[in-house]
């Protein structure tokens, strides 16, 4: 019982990067932008981050609104990039988003032993570990539900918030037509651009959090290099969630159990790998039985990977 | 009392780069409450001038006053705020979305959102003019004329005051048409003013108040409807006064070329596109094949050339089975086949390579050896400029930087180059001024005294009894009929288009669309079927 | 009144250019790519504290400094040269192609496959011709797998290619794991399998290798007639479905030949490179490609400019991490001036394909001939704008 309850938490806690991600790409890609920039984005927001905490220091719960504002900002402009030269230049989204990516890996990692300094984070990760000190006396319910620091339940709540206003709002309504066929969006008065920079802007600042979770929840504020291959993933799951951020909480969770069931089932070290490639396998699976079987409400966004310019006809 | 003005252009220009000036100094006045037709030959500028006032384009001279104040229109929702709206020819819809979902899109209501709402008021919109629509049915399971209706309920739904409709009748029944129509005079009683864009003339006299006539892009008059005729509307339109008539050169028919016995082929989404079909093409005629947009008139020709899978039936090429052919082995058989899109240059040319390349598009296979031989090929693009005509800096400039009539007459020149004896070419004029198109009637026709089989998909019903010397009628996939031309009119196509006459219901069991001089005796018939059946089993793959 | 409403006209309108002169063009280029190496010189100064002088000295003496590094470098941009060689017939047909680097990871896969299971069994020629044929096949089979798919069923290639280099990435792990009997995980150098060194320099083979290869892609893409069915589908699907041609077919024929590069370059990766396996071998080299392709718009020839573009900052980079170890700059400082540089290249595409007009008063434009022309600069309508814009207000006033 311990260890599934340890598992299923783990896989919780790492699905957290995942979900930030995919929220922030799916973001993105409803309005029409398929954004490679994502790892690069969830880098730099882990870099924000840092450099917000290390502004603020360990004195109180400030510290994680400072580096989550932070994180969101250093994301957030990062996908202005993307943004400017994409939507407003129209230069290819899958140059444009490897670029980001380079760009963004190679600048956390020049800055990013700069600001690390562990003393001062081990300090500050309190903060973002656990929200609800008194989990330990609920038992196993605790432990499941309360025991996550406070960037896990935002992260399930921007999720839930995201699926609405994707499915329930105007504005979302106006998002998925642009992501949909901008050209009949344009003609019915919306702000193609606007909706374009601000979808990507934002959804990058979400991803971007994902970052900073990594670092200071999950790695507990040790500095690490990996975290575009968490943002690969997160591009991995829009696809296997099939665009629905509501889908990704639970998908989150299966790819984080995934990634961490190597540890908690008796398998030589030897073969872990072949438990690592699964989350893209199914991946894969998903993206061919849908493309093969799918019916019209789990196909991409129709305009996804094309830039719109008016006079284009 | 003296009729207020909802929109007046004045000197309105528009450029796009690498081509001819779109809209040249035009002025336009239109009246409240009226019906105003724009009318003009395909590329006169009537829709570039109507997005200019929709905020599509923005015009790079001149202005535009709306009720007596000049109004800069940037964007469409400038355009809304004018209470303009634009129904326009393509449809602008989500496809995946509801209609309700649609008819709301972009509407800034004030309050909170709740598609409810928006499927109530739809339907009290649609109650009020006499539409008949769902508003929960999504665009992908609509037809063609309940996508025109969502598109129009969208724009009143805005409540626009200025309508703008472009080419609205080119898809619909001329039931569907009446309908419309009816619609339309139901909002001028209302209050509304529309401009309809057609070049169709009868429409234009049925329909509007006023005729405004563009040409080439320029301004050439308005006049009244009631003080106007057919003749003077073409005049205007063509500038000068040509010979509408089309020449039918007579020729003596050989044997049937191409035989088509019980076609039945399915369109991309599965239904059955072609039903039972079956006809012929001698040498030396045009079959005009005629119907509504969609009517399976694209699925015929690309059975015909091997690009679709063929549920059953035969089609025989002098005397021989082309069926589990590859489009190749068909080109080399001497079948051409033709289409040319509604964005003209996707299905038969390259747009950015050159009109060498193009050249090559269905003979490159031929050289020997791995290279591609563009030496020979330009000089025959060399000649094919000269011998059409084609306006071209050189033969290596990219086709998609020709005019329309010179992209079209590349096209119609290398299927004609390769000397077939079955043309099949669908809209071959779409979207030609008149004296390309008659240039490519010459063509047509030049071919037609050489022997060839022509099978001609149009979209004009008087250039079709004009030109062809039978028409094949098509509604939903079945063959309502073959008529001869000279022996047929608009009237009797029109309701063969519709369904509501089928020719082939009173001859039933008489053979129809089977020809008596057949390259093949009914026993050989047999015998093909029974083998291309046996076939089908086991080569369903070899076209993929 | 009227004057006052033409306050609201757009500020500058964007339409397509027609054609730009090629010189244009490139004179665009290069204006970009210095506008970045400014920009880059100012984070210099601000971030490191160096004279960029310096920094810029360095940067080519990392790669020219010693015959030693000039064939590094030349090495490295034969390498990344011969990627996005493989990714270009693929991108010419629009079929996104991002699983380079897995193509890349499965070729080097197989051959290290071949030295461990053959290399005591078979002489060195022939063990090196096994490690060439199992590379090309791997490759061949990675790429071929998701060109089916898409040939088929319209799978989407962009998303399925890149989920196919982390299957990749773990095999290498996993076979790693399980050849490595110590459990540290790093295959170290492996003493067979070694392709012949020609004139006693290491590099010169890679090099050779792939300025054929540079010179068969653009016969193969200009000249032949598979070439030309690329460029066909590329340019319009339906066109080249009603000419007759096997989409299909083309598809998976190009993906094979995509993949059959990328498998060469990871066999040159294990026999003449590295002479070992890692699961960061193919170093990122197969998303870098995909930018050098693109930038050189799709041209064997340009490739090798662009190619050289980024392997001179990232092994200059190195260089610059080593000579400037007191201010923390680590190579990684590579990877951010060339995404500057990129970013501004792309950028400036944009300039080379549209022109932007600033709008004036009504009555000035009256005549076409007001429009910037082609090419005319298009600052030169910014810096009068505010001036006639405030003049307007004025009049409307009165």
């Amino acid at each position: 019982m311990g260890s599934v309850i340890s598992f299923l938490s783990g896989a919780v806690r790492i699905g957290t990067v995942f979900l930030f991600g995919s929220t922030g790409e799916t973001l993105t890609e409803k309005s029409g932008h398929l954004n490679l920039g994502i790892p690069g984005i969830m880098c730099f927001g882990a870099l924000g981050g840092c450099i917000g905490v290390s502004m603020v220091g360990s004195v109180t719960f400030l510290t994680v609104i400072v580096a989550m504002l932070c994180s969101f900002i250093f994301a957030g402009f990062l996908g202005a990039i993307y943004s400017l030269l994409t939507v407003s230049f129209r230069a290819n989204q899958n140059v444009t988003g490897l670029t980001i990516t380079t760009f963004g890996v190679g600048l956390t990692n020049f800055f990013g032993p700069r600001v690390n300094d562990s003393a001062f984070f081990a300090a500050s990760r309190d903060h973002f570990t656990h929200l609800f000190g008194f989990y330990k006396d609920l038992g196993w319910f605790g432990d499941l539900f309360l025991s996550y620091g406070v960037l896990v339940y935002v992260a399930i709540i921007i999720a839930v918030l995201v699926s609405l206003f994707l499915s329930k709002s105007k504005t979302g309504l106006h998002l998925r037509a642009v992501g949909e066929s901008p050209a009949t969006a344009d003609a019915a008065g919306i702000n193609v651009t606007a909706y374009r920079y601000l979808s990507t802007v934002i959804g990058s600042g979400i991803a971007g959090l994902g970052g900073l979770f990594y670092i200071m929840d999950y790695l507990g504020g040790s500095w690490e290099y990996t975290i575009d291959a968490m943002g690969w993933l997160s591009i991995a799951l829009v696809i296997f969630t099939v665009w629905r951020p509501n889908l990704g909480i639970l998908g989150s969770i299966l790819f984080g159990a995934l990634y961490i069931l190597a540890y908690y089932i008796p398998v030589p070290t030897t073969y872990i790998n072949l438990l690592k490639m699964i989350p893209y396998l199914v991946t894969i699976i998903v993206l061919v039985l849908t493309s093969i079987f799918g019916s019209k409400n789990v196909q991409p966004p129709a305009a996804l990977g094309l830039n719109y310019f008016r006079e284009d006809r | 009392m003296k009729k207020q003005v909802a929109i007046e252009l004045k000197n309105i220009c528009k450029y796009f780069p690498g081509k001819v000036m779109a809209n040249k100094n035009v002025n336009l006045t239109l009246y409240r409450g009226e019906i105003l037709s724009l009318l003009g030959e395909n590329g006169s500028g009537k829709t570039t001038l109507m997005n200019m006032i929709s905020g599509i384009y923005y015009p790079d001279e001149g202005q535009i006053f709306i009720n007596g104040e000049e109004a800069v229109i940037r964007s469409p929702k400038d355009a809304f705020n004018y209470k303009i709206g634009m129904i326009h020819q393509h449809f602008k819809l989500v496809d995946v979305f509801t209609a309700a979902e649609n008819i709301v899109l972009g509407v800034n209501e004030g309050k909170k959102f709740n598609i409810k709402d928006v499927n109530s008021r739809v339907q009290d919109i649609a109650a009020r003019y006499g539409f008949s629509i769902d508003p929960k049915k999504r665009i992908h399971e609509m037809s063609v004329s309940e996508k025109q209706t969502v598109e129009i309920i969208k724009v009143l739904y805005r409540g626009a005051d200025i309508l703008i409709l472009d080419e609205p009748t080119a898809v619909l029944t001329p039931q569907e048409i009446e309908k419309l129509f009816a619609i339309l005079r139901k909002m001028r009683e209302d209050g509304k003013s529309i401009i309809i864009i057609t070049h169709k003339l009868n429409e234009v006299l049925e329909i509007s108040d006023r005729v405004s006539i563009l040409r080439k892009g320029e301004y050439i008059g308005t006049v009244e409807t009631k003080k106007t005729t057919q003749k003077e509307l073409t005049e205007m339109m063509v500038g000068q006064k040509i010979n509408l008539k089309i020449e039918r050169v007579k020729t003596d028919f050989d044997k049937p070329l191409l035989e088509i016995r019980d076609l039945c082929v399915n369109s991309d989404d599965g239904s059955l596109a072609i039903d039972n079909a079956s006809f012929y093409i001698r040498g030396g005629e045009i079959l005009g094949v005629a119907g509504i947009a969609g009517c399976g008139q694209k699925e015929l020709c690309e059975a015909i050339a091997g690009l679709r899978k063929i549920e059953s039936g035969l089609i025989m090429h002098k005397g021989e089975n082309l069926i589990g052919l590859s489009p190749k082995e068909i080109i080399r058989k001497g079948v051409s086949m033709s289409f040319i899109p509604e964005d003209r240059l996707g299905m038969g040319l390259a747009p950015s390579m050159s009109i060498t390349e193009n050249l090559l598009l269905k003979t490159y296979s031929e050289a020997k050896g791995p290279f591609v031989d563009r030496g020979r090929a330009r000089i025959r693009a060399q000649k094919l400029i000269d011998d059409l005509n084609v306006v071209t800096p050189s033969t290596e400039t990219p086709v998609r930087l020709l005019s329309g009539g010179n992209v079209q007459k590349v096209l119609v020149g290398r299927e004609i180059e390769a000397n077939p004896n079955v043309i099949v070419t669908a809209y071959p004029v779409r979207g030609l001024d008149i004296n390309s198109s008659y240039a490519i009637y010459d063509i047509l026709n030049e071919q037609k005294s050489k022997g060839t089989g022509i099978l001609f998909i149009g979209e004009d019903l008087d250039v079709m009894l004009a030109l062809c010397d039978k028409i094949m009628v098509i509604c939903h996939g079945k063959i309502m009929g073959i008529v001869h031309a000279e022996k047929s009119d608009k009237e009797e196509l029109g309701l063969m288009m519709t369904g509501s006459l089928d020719l082939t219901e009173e001859k039933k069991g008489k053979n129809y669309g089977i020809a008596k001089d057949s390259n093949l005796t009914e026993e050989e018939w047999k015998e093909v079927k029974v083998s291309s059946e046996k076939d089908d089993s086991q080569e369903t793959l070899k076209n993929d | 009144m009227t004057e006052q409403k033409s306050l609201h006209e757009p500020l500058f309108h964007i339409s397509k250019r027609a054609a730009l002169p090629w010189w244009k063009a490139w004179l665009i280029r290069a204006a970009a790519v210095l506008a970045a190496l400014v920009i880059s010189s100012i984070i210099i100064v601000i971030v490191v504290g160096e004279n960029p002088f310096k920094i810029f000295a360095s940067l080519i003496d990392g790669n020219f400094g010693t015959s030693y590094k000039f064939w590094t470098m030349l090495e490295n941009v034969a390498l990344l040269l011969c990627v996005a060689l493989a990714v270009t017939p693929a991108f010419k047909m629009k079929f996104w192609n991002i699983g380079a680097e897995g193509q890349i990871l499965i070729g080097a896969l197989a051959a290290t496959a071949c030295i461990m299971y053959l290399g005591d069994s078979v002489s060195e020629v022939l063990l090196i011709v096994f490690m060439i044929a199992a590379a090309l096949i791997a490759g061949i089979i990675w790429a071929v797998i998701p060109a089916l798919f898409k040939a088929f069923f319209n799978t989407n290639e962009t998303l399925f290619t890149l989920m196919m280099n982390y299957i990749a990435m773990n095999l290498v792990v996993l076979f790693i794991n399980i050849w490595v009997t110590s459990g540290s995980g790093v295959l170290g150098v492996l003493s067979k399998g070694h392709f012949p060194v020609i004139a006693e320099n290491k590099s010169l083979l890679t090099v050779f290798v792939v300025a054929i290869v540079t010179a068969l892609m653009f016969v193969y893409l200009k000249y032949t007639k598979h070439g030309y069915e690329i460029s066909v589908v590329g340019d319009s699907l339906n066109t080249a479905k009603y000419s007759g041609m096997n989409v299909k077919k083309i598809i998976i024929r190009t993906l094979a030949l995509s993949g059959a590069v990328c498998g060469l370059v990871g066999v040159l990766l294990v026999g003449s490179v590295h002479h070992t396996l890692n699961s960061s071998l193919a170093d990122g080299r197969g998303f870098t490609a995909i930018i050098v392709s693109w930038l050189a718009k799709f041209n064997p020839l340009y490739m090798i400019l662009t190619a050289f573009l980024v392997v001179f900052f990232q092994r200059g980079a190195n260089q610059l991490a080593s000579d400037f170890y007191a201010s923390r700059v680590t190579e990684d400082f590579g990877d951010i001036i060339v995404g500057i540089i990129f970013f501004f290249i792309i950028g400036c595409e944009f300039f080379i394909r549209y022109i932007v007009k600033f709008r004036k008063k009504h009555k000035e434009t009256a005549t076409a001939s007001d429009f910037l022309s082609e090419g005319d600069n298009v600052s030169d309508g910014q810096d009068n704008e505010p001036a006639a814009l405030k003049d307007n207000a004025l009049k409307g006033e009165k």
